[in-house]
């Protein structure tokens, strides 16, 4: 974009009353979310379209975003999940072969509101300072009504979050006769945790968020993969419910970032909401069974307390080289792993893709 | 686990002299190493020939050996020595591939010394061709067709079934010496045979020609845990097909989608992980920029010149990293010492983009071939922060001292749009401006792309610029044109010039911190770059640390150029760390990423921004400094002197109007006659006419050199009339605003002074003096400390004058004074009143700390007070003799005769007890292989042809079969000297090329009166010799030396090995 090629104002109002002024992109009009930011220097569009993003405006801490376009086979989903989008520098002359069209387009059709010409280094630093907060984008002007969007802003939370994002039937994928059945559940899920399960040769089954023991049992399947999703852990009661009841099935578990937490939460565990949480394509995990340290891709604002989980039902497997948080758990008595990162990367590293090859010996065990 | 605890003592080899493709960034790589080895406690032991390197100082090793870079010398300093271990990456190819030899030997193991860093397997694995291309296939990574071969009709069969265009890459070679691509069977043939002779192996790799891919790189590190990460990725400006160290870069990649960078992210994680690389490693790939098709073009498993840029790009100190891994370490225990917090286990986060910009000597070898392919020409480079990439390459070129303040290169005005597109498809040095004058003429994005193949992505960024400019120059230049072009990184001057209107406003830059981690972490890094938003970070940076301490801020140096080495880096991180110890805060300014100074941790705080008067002004503002430096940075830290000045800044040391004294050849004129001090009889000029009549009326030879020169640029002797008017031609072409210098040229004896004063005393070190007669640039010349041949009036006057001109200039700090004694009288050449190429050297051979003592005085010191007597310091038990070292075989057209305009890229050092030995070292330390059997070949002009004679009859009794052009030939047969005659080139074969060609000859002198022009018999002869990396002794002087040197038969075992700590 240039920055002379002069588009209309648009605003950034902060919980904590700040405004910074920057210009349009995306859809115009006004949006209310909470304000993370991601260091990802590529995968705007897998972030975009990630629905653990629900409900959040996100900014980008690469300044030049746009650069490759927008193309129609890296969705993560079949839409766009974020409320608003703050980046510093959107590029209206892409380039790369499979680019269809330039982000700018892509936000208006998806109806996202974006701003951009935001110093989005002093906004992340204040973001790391107070912690994840509150604001709005606007295209009208701010000043006129600050107080009342300013209410509007502080009383806002991400409510239903994964009601919103999950599907509302089950939709099957991969060759049929594939060697392992795999129940998928949406919880807001990435493709490419089914992508990997297919190319593995899964034949799995996208289930919605609500799907009960039962209903899993009747489906008889190899493995059971919760996937991630948006929104506070906690409020997902029934589905809690539900997994405590899945997880006595005896079917091989395996889950990532929102799967992780609420299995957890099934078992006692307890999860915090993190000061501005963990986006990025570069958060180092130590497994600490082999004392490795990978490079992962992590999206989440909560995160499980490790030494929540009463020590007879799991064990932390894996935590955050730098702030220690718990990224793993591995359960004792069920055949049950999870983590909090995204091993499916998109975007980000690759480097973490053979928990789905462990998941994979899950079943063949179980199956023998 | 920590340090393992068989671990003691260590050898760390440097990389030697700097050359093309080998530069300062092993000194920053080196320096880096030995600090995080004696921080764990470990004796450090080093060996490096270059004596203008920091990691030859002391505080950096235990045992400095100052040595020749052979393996017979690496021998016997591992059997004197006795290291229990030898680190062999941070060294560049030189110090690898010594380390593979001992290794492969068995050397290493018979003297129980581990090899840490890389194993020789790994190292046989990625640099022998068919092991990596063996070793890729097994791990499923792609590599272009290629095939090893050994002859050059293998190459040639090989060709056929791949099909032309292929590329040439000769094994072992630095910076792709002797590669080339070859469009068909003849272009093959010239280029394999050179390539072949080139390798030390005698090998070549023929391979299909990927010309036009993106081309790719990451940083890689691995420890023994098998934890792998990849400090940053880079992207070329310049596809595939130019050498990554002529290609504009830009990290992090921006064209690959998340799909394209995770796959080679994933690639590069495979290599590093199957090579068993324990520390840095580089990963080269070529990208098909329509498809997902990739190639792994190179992978080098060592610190490099990627991993410095790397380094500086992101915060991420890959060398310091590196070498804790090798010695035991593991990722997940190196803490993050940006955050303090995190550990080396992450990949940083970039919020900013970088740009590289290469900086190349064409500027001097005016004769050149510019054409930019595989084999490496850049000297050095720049680096340049943005918040967006427009911003970073136009900070890039202005850096880059080209004389450009933007995209905007006049010369490309008058060029014809047929003429610049040829150009473009061809890549020279300065294909990017041309492109940018292409866009400037409406040529699309698109048909550039086609001709180029340079990404659309850039060509719109560029565009961008164009579009921008056009903006500006139409209608008012309101503020939100201006604060835009500003942000888009526009200076001031060039907003003005392009609009032809006044600025509307006064918007100073703003800094942001490189802190690894793109804000995530709260970091404390004192690292910065220019902006234009509103939050100054290193303002508050400067609050929330501030302990009182007066600010002082050091220029430094910018790009490594000719005439402007890593020997100004040495004194510009000598300034500040004497700046911190005596209690001040030192603050530092600079853009080249090869150099130590730009460690974010050398300083109180690093600027990584353009050294030009308004970026300077900028960091003056955010710092409010007590004073500031500019004696260490060379030319470029002294052309800020007088805007400093103008501004009101204190500038410490020698005052801005001494500065303009010694620089202005008139009131330097007035000053000399004041001090009664001779000097060659010399005018000003402006035009050729004017040249023309004061050249006859002062008699040749004359010196011409355009005022204000730096070294020697665009300098000649002129022996006629014809020489004037050529050089004149080319000065008025190239843009020169200043005057014209010309002297009456004095052969005789060229003398050297650095010296430091206080302005009541006054302290010579040592005195140098140059083997090479007046008339070969300073930095050309062999130069011996102390000076050998210099009878005490001599000495005397010299020591005289000094004081006189260091008074009279009021000099404080350090100054630099060329001499040339001429029938027994001494003249003054040149005065500078900083710091020079040689203040390293002088300082490790006499032991003074001279730019410490420089920095105390401009502090206020006394020479007194620091414990030093007026006048000559004593003279070393040593003999120390500085041999320069050319990157010639790498540049293509380029005369390799010596002048008053330097050539040399770098220098070695010898250190003995006494001269000989002294000189015997820094020859083999330059390269010279002392070959005391063969031919020599004689070709000189008629003024050397008396003196050849006795030079010629030592090769003769020494069993040297001669020969002789014509002219030199006869006189040397009338002289009883048996000599064989050849033809000239312009005669029949069998002639001098086919001699040359023949590997007969094993030195060739060559001297003509005149050179430089590619296509002068003369010229053609020494690039032949460069060609057959035959030696070639372009100045009697020279010659004589080796010949003595021969003649002492002498043998460098027979000579001691110095550790300088001990002098």
């Amino acid at each position: 974009m240039s920055l002379f090629n002069q588009s209309e104002k648009a605003y950034l109002l902060l919980a904590d009353g700040t405004v910074l002024e920057g210009r349009s992109f995306g859809q115009k009009g006004t949006v209310i979310g909470e304000v993370v930011f991601t260091t990802g220097l590529t995968g705007y569009q897998e972030t975009l379209t990630d629905p653990s993003y629900y409900g959040q405006i996100v900014t980008q801490t690469f300044p030049l975003i746009g650069n490759y376009g927008v193309n129609n086979e890296d969705f993560e989903s079949d839409k766009s999940y974020v409320s608003g989008y703050i980046v510093r520098e959107w590029c209206n002359t892409p380039s790369n072969f499979r680019s269809q069209g330039n982000i700018n387009d892509f936000l208006v059709s998806q109806n996202i509101i974006g701003i951009h010409s935001i110093d989005t280094r002093s906004l992340t630093r204040k973001i790391r300072e107070y912690g994840v907060m509150n604001g709005a984008i606007t295209t009208e002007d701010v000043f006129d009504k600050k107080d009342e969007l300013l209410n509007q802003i502080k009383a806002y939370t991400i409510k239903n979050a994964v009601k919103s994002v999950t599907g509302t039937e089950n939709r099957v994928y991969g060759s049929e006769g594939s060697k392992y059945k795999v129940v998928l559940f949406d919880f807001g899920y990435k493709r490419n945790i089914r992508n990997e399960l297919v190319n593995r040769g899964c034949e799995v089954t996208v289930v919605p968020a609500d799907t009960t023991a039962e209903q899993v049992k009747a489906m008889a399947p190899n493995g059971i993969m919760f996937s991630n999703g948006p929104g506070d852990p906690t409020e997902n009661t029934d589905v809690i419910g539900n997994i405590k009841e899945i997880a006595k099935l005896g079917i091989p578990i395996f889950g990532i970032c929102l799967g992780h937490q609420l299995m957890a939460l099934a078992h006692g565990g307890r999860t915090e909401k993190l000061k501005y949480g963990h986006r990025g394509a570069n958060q180092p995990v130590i497994d600490l069974a082999t004392d490795k340290t990978y490079v992962t891709s992590q999206n989440h604002g909560y995160a499980v307390v490790g030494d929540s989980i009463d020590s007879s039902i799991g064990t932390v497997s894996h935590i955050n080289a730098n702030d220690k948080t718990c990224e793993g758990i591995r359960y004792k008595n069920i055949n049950a792993f999870t983590v909090q990162f995204h091993p499916e990367a998109h975007g980000g590293p690759q480097d973490t893709d053979y928990l789905f090859d462990e998941f994979i010996k899950n079943m063949e065990k179980e199956m023998q | 686990m920590p340090l393992r605890q068989d671990i003691k003592k260590v050898l760390v080899i440097g990389s030697g002299p700097i050359i093309i493709g080998q530069a300062a960034e092993f000194d920053y790589a080196g320096t880096q190493a030995c600090r995080a080895l004696k921080q764990e406690g470990l004796e450090v032991v080093l060996i490096n020939s270059n004596p203008a390197t920091i990691m030859t100082d002391k505080a950096m090793a235990d045992k400095i050996y100052i040595e020749p870079l052979t393996l017979d010398v690496v021998k016997r300093i591992i059997k004197i020595e006795k290291p229990d271990s030898l680190l062999s990456t941070l060294g560049g190819q030189t110090g690898l591939t010594l380390s593979m030899q001992l290794a492969e030997e068995g050397f290493l193991e018979e003297n129980n010394v581990k090899l840490l860093g890389a194993n020789p397997e790994t190292i046989h694995k990625a640099e022998d061709r068919q092991a990596f291309k063996d070793t890729m296939e097994s791990i499923g990574e792609p590599c272009i067709p290629s095939k090893v071969v050994e002859t050059i009709d293998d190459a040639v069969d090989f060709a056929g079934v791949i099909d032309y265009p292929v590329i040439v890459r000769p094994a072992f070679t630095l910076g792709g010496t002797g590669g080339g691509i070859a469009n068909n069977e003849a272009e093959l043939r010239d280029i394999a045979k050179n390539g072949l002779r080139l390798s030390p192996i005698t090998q070549v790799l023929i391979e299909k020609c990927i010309s036009g891919w993106k081309e790719i790189e990451f940083e890689v590190i691995r420890d023994r845990k098998d934890n792998v990460i990849t400090v940053c990725s880079m992207e070329n400006f310049d596809p595939v097909g130019i050498h990554t160290g002529d290609s504009i870069v830009i990290a992090p990649a921006v064209t690959l989608t998340d799909r394209e960078y995770q796959m080679l992210r994933t690639a590069s994680l495979n290599i590093i992980s199957e090579l068993k690389v324990e520390g840095g490693c580089n990963c080269q790939f070529a990208l098909h920029p329509t498809s997902m098709e990739y190639a792994v073009i190179e992978v080098n498993p060592r610190v490099s010149r990627s991993s410095a840029l790397a380094s500086k790009a992101t915060g991420y100190p890959i060398a310091k990293v590196a070498t804790k891994i090798a010695i035991g370490y593991t990722l997940d225990e190196i803490i993050n010492q940006v955050t303090g917090k995190t550990f080396a286990c992450f990949e940083p986060a970039l919020d900013y983009c970088v740009v590289k910009f290469p900086k190349w000597a064409f500027d001097k070898f005016v004769y050149a071939k510019r054409t930019l392919g595989t084999q490496m020409k850049a000297t050095g480079e720049v680096m340049a922060i943005g918040t967006s990439f427009e911003q970073a390459i136009m900070k890039a070129v202005r850096s880059t001292e080209l004389g450009v303040d933007s995209m905007n290169m006049k010369k490309m005005d008058s060029i014809p749009t047929e003429e610049l597109l040829q150009k473009i498809t061809k890549a020279d040095d300065e294909r990017a401006f041309q492109v940018y004058e292409l866009l400037k003429r409406d040529i699309t994005p698109e048909k550039i792309h086609e001709l180029t193949m340079i990404d659309i992505w850039f060509l719109e960024k560029l565009n961008n610029l164009v579009k921008l400019e056009k903006w500006l120059a139409e209608g008012e230049l309101t503020e939100d044109k201006y604060l835009t072009a500003k942000q888009y990184g526009y200076l001031d001057s060039t907003i003005e010039r392009i609009s032809s209107q006044k600025c509307p406003m006064r918007k100073r830059a703003v800094y942001k911190m490189v802190d690894t981690c793109a804000g995530e972490f709260k970091a404390e890094t004192p690292y910065f770059y220019s902006t234009f938003d509103e939050e100054n970070e290193a303002k508050q940076f400067i609050e929330r640390t501030d302990k009182g301490k007066k600010k002082v801020i050091v220029f430094g140096s910018g790009p490594i150029r000719i005439g402007q080495g890593i020997e100004f880096d040495y004194c510009s991180v000598h300034c500040v760390w004497t700046l911190k110890e005596e209690g001040y805060e030192a603050v530092i300014c600079n853009n080249n990423p090869e150099t130590v100074s730009t460690d974010f941790d050398t300083g109180d705080r690093l600027y990584f921004d353009p050294l030009t008067k308004e970026d300077v002004e900028s960091i003056i503002e955010t710092e409010q400094p007590y004073g500031v430096v500019v004696q260490f940075g060379g030319q470029t830290a002294i052309k800020l002197t007088r805007h400093l000045a103008d501004m009101g800044v204190n500038i410490l040391g020698t005052s801005a109007d001494s500065i303009d004294a010694a620089e202005d050849r008139e009131r330097f004129d007035e000053l000399l006659e004041k001090c009664n001090i001779p000097r060659p009889e010399g005018f000003t000029v402006m035009t050729t006419e004017e040249a023309v009549e004061v050249a006859d009326k002062l008699g040749y030879p004359v010196l011409l050199r355009p005022s204000y020169v730096l070294g020697g640029q665009n300098m000649i002797i002129a022996h006629s009339e014809k020489d004037v008017v050529e050089y004149m031609g080319i000065i008025t072409r190239t843009m020169i605003e200043n005057p014209v210098l010309i002297d009456k040229y004095m052969m005789g004896t060229e003398v050297e002074v650095d010296a430091i004063c206080d302005g009541n005393d006054f302290l010579i070190p040592g005195i140098m003096e140059h083997i090479e007669r007046a008339g070969v640039h300073s930095g050309d010349s062999i130069s011996v400390y102390p000076a050998q041949t210099l009878s005490q009036r001599i000495v005397d006057t010299i020591i005289d004058y000094t004081k006189k001109l260091a008074f009279e200039l009021k000099v404080v700090g350090l100054v630099n004074i060329q001499y040339v004694v001429y029938n027994n009288e001494v003249y003054v050449i040149e005065v500078n009143p900083r710091s020079s190429r040689t203040v390293p050297y002088i300082s490790k051979v006499t032991g003074i700390p001279m730019v410490d003592l420089a920095t105390k005085i401009m502090l206020g010191s006394t020479l007194k007070e620091l414990g030093y007597e007026s006048g000559l310091y004593k003279k070393s038990n040593y003999v120390a003799v500085k041999v320069p070292v050319f990157s010639f075989e790498k540049l293509q057209d380029v005369d390799t005769m010596l002048g008053p305009e330097m050539k040399s890229t770098g220098e070695c050092l010898g250190i003995a007890h006494n001269f000989e030995d002294a000189l015997l070292k820094g020859l083999i330390a330059a390269g010279y292989d002392l070959k005391k059997e063969g031919g020599v070949l004689i070709s000189v002009r008629d003024t050397d042809k008396q003196e050849i004679i006795s030079i010629a009859d030592k090769f003769a009794q020494m069993g040297f079969e001669l020969y002789g052009t014509s002219g030199t030939a006869s006189v040397l047969n009338r002289n009883m000297i048996a000599t064989n005659l050849v033809r000239k080139i312009s005669d029949d074969e069998p002639n001098v090329l086919t001699l040359l060609e023949s590997g007969k000859i094993h030195y060739v002198i060559s001297t003509s009166a005149k050179g430089r022009l590619p296509a002068r018999d003369s010229v053609k002869m020494r690039r032949k010799s460069v060609e057959r990396s035959i030696c070639s002794l372009t100045a009697i002087d020279t010659a004589r030396a080796l010949a003595n040197v021969l003649m002492s038969n002498r043998s460098i075992d027979d000579v001691e090995m110095v550790d300088i700590t001990k002098i």
